[in-house]
């Protein structure tokens, strides 16, 4: 660590990109994500990358799967309404494998919905969002810090493994400014790509890339290798934070911004003699759901209360991990509210008030 | 025994798989035979569409992306702008061009952005078996526009090439077609020059080839040439619209 600095989540993500070797963005202006385009129309030129401004996002994630296919490390951001748009483009990176970020600073919904935080995309993010059987890594920092890290670590990942990853952010992260530490020199892992195109020279074959396989025997071969592909990834990637674990009579889950507030009440409830813990996931896809199977089964364990931006969707995940070991309770505000510390206490103290009768 | 008419190497092995009279083949080998004698068959992209020609990537040597439906021109930036070296092109029809891709045809050309977009304008669908293109036109009988297109309901065709023209990042633009030898020839001319408009770094480079689809068009292969002859080319006149003078 070598230089601390005062940062906009955005401009923090647009500086871990460059850092991380991106040399290639394309994006399409939209609110609370647009820092990112400004800093990379500044970075890129500095640093003798490509930045363009699409005609649309539709335009953005081809352009995208363009320069993956060329084996370029390439970027794209947007919100909500524009990821929607860009999964036309998500389903075909997936299919053809190529690696790729994608960052989503998500806004609420549905609809044009609003400019301000939410996480009502956590459906669309972790179950593939456009057609076909896939997934993609999904990541979802909780501080400045963490936007920086994991976004270097996004690039990794894709390439690691030639995978779409996306990084779930929300209006708050994307436009609050925190410390942010870097490395001078982030350390690098850009495979070699024999599969890119880079034209044939010095190849006896041409290489080609596609996600059409008309043949049924051959398409179903491909999705089996996909599958085969994500069973190492829920194997080998899923990242979560464990708080007072050990002795929490009510488990929160909860991520990124929501994780936050949750940890103060976490503080004020144990004032109050309520043990209370958290499991946050870092990856949402793949789903920490082997800690949270183990934390339900622990005799201490009395609940879980699940904090979102949206009506309940991640809740649906962790109830799938609980298995009816436990009740799950559900608290969420939407529209681009957040929640506060009183209103999660007071979900907590109800919960506390049932479990010890 | 001298060989004097081989496969070019700018194609792969394998078999086409386009229906008796349909002139892909042709524009394929054209493209392909240019790729070839230029000596660029080695550093160049294509990037595949969707319509008859999905799977030209199997067809065409070079390294080859296959892109999403209307999208090649923007797969084709992304491309281009990673290996600016390298020739870029895209292959594609008139849906996919024409009507579902126009932002991203528009804004390439726009950009000036260095590719090349081969362009094959038949007047309909031929893959989903013969609907009615944005270039269809008035009065042709069409599946979905099975009592002829009719200006009223279904608007007018749309000249891609003289549309183009306006766009002072395209500095190329060219339609030709493939009904005889001359034609053919002429069309090879104008392969070679929009790559070599790319090579020399000068911007968009467009070739609209007018071509047929006897299958959806329900005439034999050599009535095909002749429909196309009178009734494709007066609303589409062949011809240079954008750097006629240019030299390279």
């Amino acid at each position: 660590m070598s230089k601390r600095v005062l940062m906009k989540g955005n401009e923090v993500i647009a500086e871990a990109a460059m850092r991380a070797g991106c040399r290639f963005y394309f994006g399409y202006p939209i609110t609370p994500q647009t820092e990112i385009m400004h800093y990379m129309a500044l970075m890129m030129n500095k640093v003798g990358g490509t930045f363009v401004q699409a005609e649309s996002e539709v335009a953005a994630i081809n352009m995208v799967y363009g320069a993956a296919a060329a084996g370029g490390r390439v970027l794209t951001s947007s919100s909500s309404p524009g990821i929607s748009l860009k999964q036309e483009g998500i389903s075909y990176i997936a299919g053809a494998e190529l690696p790729a970020v994608v960052v989503n600073i998500v806004r609420a919904g549905p609809g044009l919905g609003g400019i301000l935080p939410a996480q009502g995309d956590y459906f669309q993010a972790t179950k593939g969002g456009g057609h076909g059987d896939y997934y993609n890594v999904v990541i979802a920092p909780a501080s400045i810090q963490e936007l920086y890290e994991l976004t270097v670590e996004a690039f990794n990942i894709a390439d690691k493994y030639r995978i779409l990853v996306m990084i779930l952010g929300d209006g708050t992260l994307g436009q609050m400014m925190e410390p942010v530490s870097y490395r001078d020199n982030e350390p690098m892992v850009i495979p070699d790509k024999p599969w890119a195109v880079t034209g044939r020279a010095g190849r006896t074959e041409h290489n080609t890339i596609t996600s059409i396989y008309i043949n049924p025997d051959d398409l179903e071969a491909k999705n089996r290798e996909l599958q085969d592909k994500y069973s190492v990834i829920k194997k080998t990637e899923v990242r979560y934070e464990g708080l007072n674990l050990e002795d929490a009579e009510i488990v929160i889950t909860a991520y990124g911004t929501c994780s936050r507030i949750c940890r103060n009440v976490i503080r004020q409830a144990s004032e109050e003699g309520i043990r209370v813990g958290m499991i946050r996931p870092i990856t949402l896809w793949p789903f920490p759901s082997e800690i949270i199977a183990e934390v339900a089964k622990s005799e201490k364990t009395k609940a879980f209360l699940d904090i979102e931006l949206n009506a309940g969707q991640m809740v649906e995940d962790v109830r799938l991990a609980v298995n009816g070991c436990k009740p799950v309770h559900f608290y969420g505000r939407m529209g681009g509210n957040l929640p506060s510390q009183k209103e999660i206490l007071d979900q907590i103290r109800s919960i506390h008030k049932e479990v010890s009768k | 025994m001298a060989i004097v008419f081989q496969r070019t190497e700018g194609l792969t092995q394998k078999p086409f798989h386009y229906c008796p009279g349909c002139t892909h083949g042709i524009i394929h080998r054209i493209i392909a035979e240019v790729m070839s004698e230029t000596g660029i068959l080695d550093h160049t992209i294509g990037v595949s569409s969707v319509g008859c020609t999905y799977n030209n990537y199997e067809y065409f040597a070079c390294d080859m992306v296959q892109a999403a439906h209307g999208r090649a021109p923007a797969v084709a930036t992304g491309i281009k702008r990673v290996h600016p070296d390298k020739m870029v092109f895209t292959y594609q029809g008139d849906g996919d061009l024409a009507s579902i891709g126009t932002a991203e045809i528009i804004h390439a050309a726009a950009r000036g952005e260095k590719i090349c977009t081969f362009f094959v304008n038949n007047a309909v669908y031929g893959m989903t078996s013969g609907q009615m293109a944005p270039t269809s036109l008035l009065g042709q009988v069409t599946t979905t526009s099975p009592f002829g297109r009719d200006a009223a309901v279904q608007g007018y065709p749309i000249n891609v090439s003289e549309m183009l023209a306006t766009l002072t990042g395209a500095v190329y633009i060219e339609r030709v077609t493939v009904t005889d030898f001359k034609n053919i020839q002429a069309a090879k001319r104008a392969v070679a020059k929009a790559f070599r408009v790319q090579q020399q770094g000068l911007g968009f480079a467009f070739v609209e080839f007018l071509s047929t689809c006897p299958t959806n068009w329900g005439k034999e292969p050599v009535e095909s040439l002749t429909w196309l002859k009178e009734n494709m080319i007066p609303q589409y006149p062949l011809g240079v619209f954008k750097g006629k003078d240019l030299v390279v």
